[in-house]
């Protein structure tokens, strides 16, 4: 089992980032990778089971499962079905904890997945660095010139 | 009904360090405001699950506490009261601690609940959420800097005061213009942070050539006397102002101001003005690059507009600007040339990725120039001034452009309109304030600046370092052309 973590500090309260995450349909919206998403069968996209359908920038496929969305604890997990990453029992939780002391919020991304073993440095640093880093970025630029 | 408290902050440090002080359940007498005397009872050790500790508090209250839960896995510890002069029931308690991966700092989540009796239900929700977390977390963040740098203990000192007073600084004043001995230490004052200001415990200053030219009096409209010069500096935040939002005490930052004064010990600027560090640039480092390379920045990336392949010619190439212009011209893929006063700084400039470096310490370079660059320089980057003006001009290439950015050798005569015309020169007279004048065009630039570091395509100038007592030998070493580098001031 290979383990991912990754964890920031946003400028901006945890209501209003939750609000420009939650939505398990809306990674083009702000993940600088992801190129469209969609969800499959027509279903809400926080309905727990639902799957999300989307492509990377860089063309690639990817299917996941909703598998826990929280309002009250700012957290979202799911499950991927398909990627061409060679990834086996992936599933990821993106979490938000509120900063008491300023209007700031603790963001972490953690993934738990198996792979080739000569693979994992690999895949984490592309997972870790690129995918969650990114976004995590992604969210500094948005909220960092707010002031 | 059962209370419940959350309190969580971020810590500069790495989550090591913090743990290593909370992980022991016997420490706060050492680090918490509130509290007098710690000891395990039995003798046992304080990392023993299940073992207590006796609490006597600075207001006289006894607590009782009883370690459940510690995990250095998950780095938490939950601990309850089993006995307590305050009237806080049923009181179990959690601190959790998490990295924070991108910058290497601390998140600390505190948390507890609890009953109170009836009525009091407000006031020990406040005493448990100020009194004890929130002053906690000021406390380790005093403890901490106090415990990893000796020159940090004013600021320990400081930080106990009450807020709102001014606190003594130390600065070096310059009373009448003239030479460097023209700077003398004097016993100041940082006034307590007003709106939207935050005051600062400042570690290391920058020391550029705009503070010489201020001392000398040639920009008298930027720097009435008596004065105190210095644009930049780098180090902690002590307390912050109303209305400052992003910037907590204990947060290490640096800045740069178009009003002079940074040549002191404790300073109150506007927070505007002031950068968050990265955790991998150190105090000295902020200070010795945020304006040069800011400065190299605007004139890279903006100005000059390198490209690869572009012909570009630094002067005073192994000066702390002229080593940061001439290493990133070159990561950007242009030619750089630079020119140099002795063959010792002709090797740290090449070092810094110089190409070809003359040593031309009688300002004749133009015909080396033009040799080597084939015709000449699309691009020269100047702090020379008016000894190097005629080379300079005969150093360009066709439609190329001079960027005048100092005169270490006297100011600039006018310059006639036909010289350019010659060759479609272009002359440029930046200053640096100008293209930083937004927080957002600080914050990029700066960005670009730590990226372009943590990358490796640029390198940190050779540092040296004086006290800031020492600012008039530090001033005389960078007008002597002996030094190389970045000079910073120690406060």
């Amino acid at each position: 089992m290979v383990r991912v973590y990754i964890s920031s500090v946003i400028d901006a309260g945890a209501d209003t980032v939750w609000s420009r995450i939650r939505d398990f349909n809306g990674l083009p919206a702000w993940h600088p990778g992801i190129a469209d998403s969609r969800i499959e069968n027509s279903e809400p996209a926080d309905k727990i089971g639902c799957v999300r359908h989307f492509h990377t920038r860089d063309g690639g496929t990817i299917r996941e499962r909703l598998l826990a969305l929280s309002d009250y604890e700012y957290s979202c997990t799911y499950a991927i079905l398909d990627s061409p990453m060679g990834v086996e029992n992936y599933v990821a939780t993106l979490k938000l904890t509120p900063v008491t002391d300023g209007a700031r919020t603790f963001a972490e991304w953690s993934a738990e997945f198996d792979c080739d073993e000569d693979r994992a440095a690999q895949l984490s640093e592309q997972i870790g660095g690129g995918v969650f880093q990114g976004g995590f970025d992604a969210l500094k630029r948005h909220f960092g010139g707010r002031r | 009904m059962l209370q419940r408290v959350v309190r969580s902050t971020v810590i500069d440090a790495p989550i090591e360090r913090v743990w290593a002080v909370l992980r022991d359940f016997n420490s706060h007498d050492q680090w918490h405001d509130v509290v007098e005397t710690s000891r395990i009872e039995g003798g046992e050790s304080p990392a023993q699950v299940g073992c207590v500790r006796n609490f006597t508090l600075k207001d006289g209250h006894r607590i009782r506490e009883q370690l459940l839960a510690l995990s250095d896995e998950q780095h938490s510890s939950t601990y309850c009261i089993v006995e307590a002069t305050v009237p806080l029931q049923r009181y179990v308690a959690t601190v959790t601690l998490k990295p924070v991966t991108d910058g290497n700092r601390t998140f600390w989540h505190w948390e507890s609940t609890f009953d109170t009796p009836p009525g009091r239900e407000r006031e020990l929700r406040d005493m448990v959420a100020q009194g004890v977390y929130e002053a906690g977390f000021a406390n380790l963040r005093r403890h901490l800097l106090g415990s990893s740098d000796t020159r940090a203990a004013p600021a320990g000192r400081v930080a106990g005061r009450p807020p709102g007073e001014p606190l003594p600084a130390r600065q070096m004043r310059v009373s009448s213009h003239g030479g460097a001995e023209r700077l003398q230490p004097a016993d100041g004052q940082a006034p307590p942070p007003g709106p939207g200001e935050v005051r600062i415990r400042q570690r290391a200053v920058g020391v550029n050539f705009i503070d010489i030219y201020m001392r000398r009096g040639w920009l008298p409209g930027l720097f009435p006397l008596p004065g105190v010069p210095g644009m930049e500096a780098a180090g902690a935040v002590l307390d912050v102002g109303d209305g400052v939002s992003g910037l907590l005490p204990g947060d290490r930052v640096a800045y740069l101001w178009a009003q002079p004064g940074a040549y002191c010990s404790v300073r109150t600027v506007p927070a505007d003005q002031v950068l968050r560090l990265p955790a991998q640039i150190e105090d000295e480092q902020a200070a010795a690059l945020l304006l040069k390379g800011l400065t190299a920045d605007c004139l890279l990336h903006d100005l000059g507009r390198v490209r690869p392949g572009m012909k570009v010619l630094v002067h005073a190439a192994a000066g702390g600007v002229g080593l940061l212009v001439g290493n990133w011209a070159r990561a950007l893929g242009a030619q750089v040339m630079g020119t140099v006063s002795t063959e010792a700084k002709a090797r740290i400039a090449r070092e810094h990725g110089c190409e070809q470096v003359v040593v031309a310490s009688d300002y004749r370079f133009a015909d080396a120039v033009r040799q080597h660059f084939g015709g000449g320089a699309d691009l020269v980057i100047d702090g020379l001034g008016q000894a190097a003006q005629q080379e300079n001009m005969a150093a360009l290439a066709r439609c190329g452009h001079w960027i005048s950015l100092g005169q270490a050798s006297g100011p600039l005569a006018p310059i006639d309109p036909d010289a350019l015309v010659a060759k479609s020169l272009t002359f440029s007279r930046p200053v640096v304030f100008d293209y930083v004048a937004t927080r957002t065009q600080r914050q990029e630039r700066a960005q670009r600046l730590w990226d372009a570091l943590n990358a490796g395509r640029i390198r940190v100038p050779p540092i040296e370092r004086f006290a800031l007592d020492a600012a008039a030998r530090a001033h005389e070493r960078l007008e002597s052309r002996g030094s190389a580098g970045a000079l910073v001031l120690l406060a």
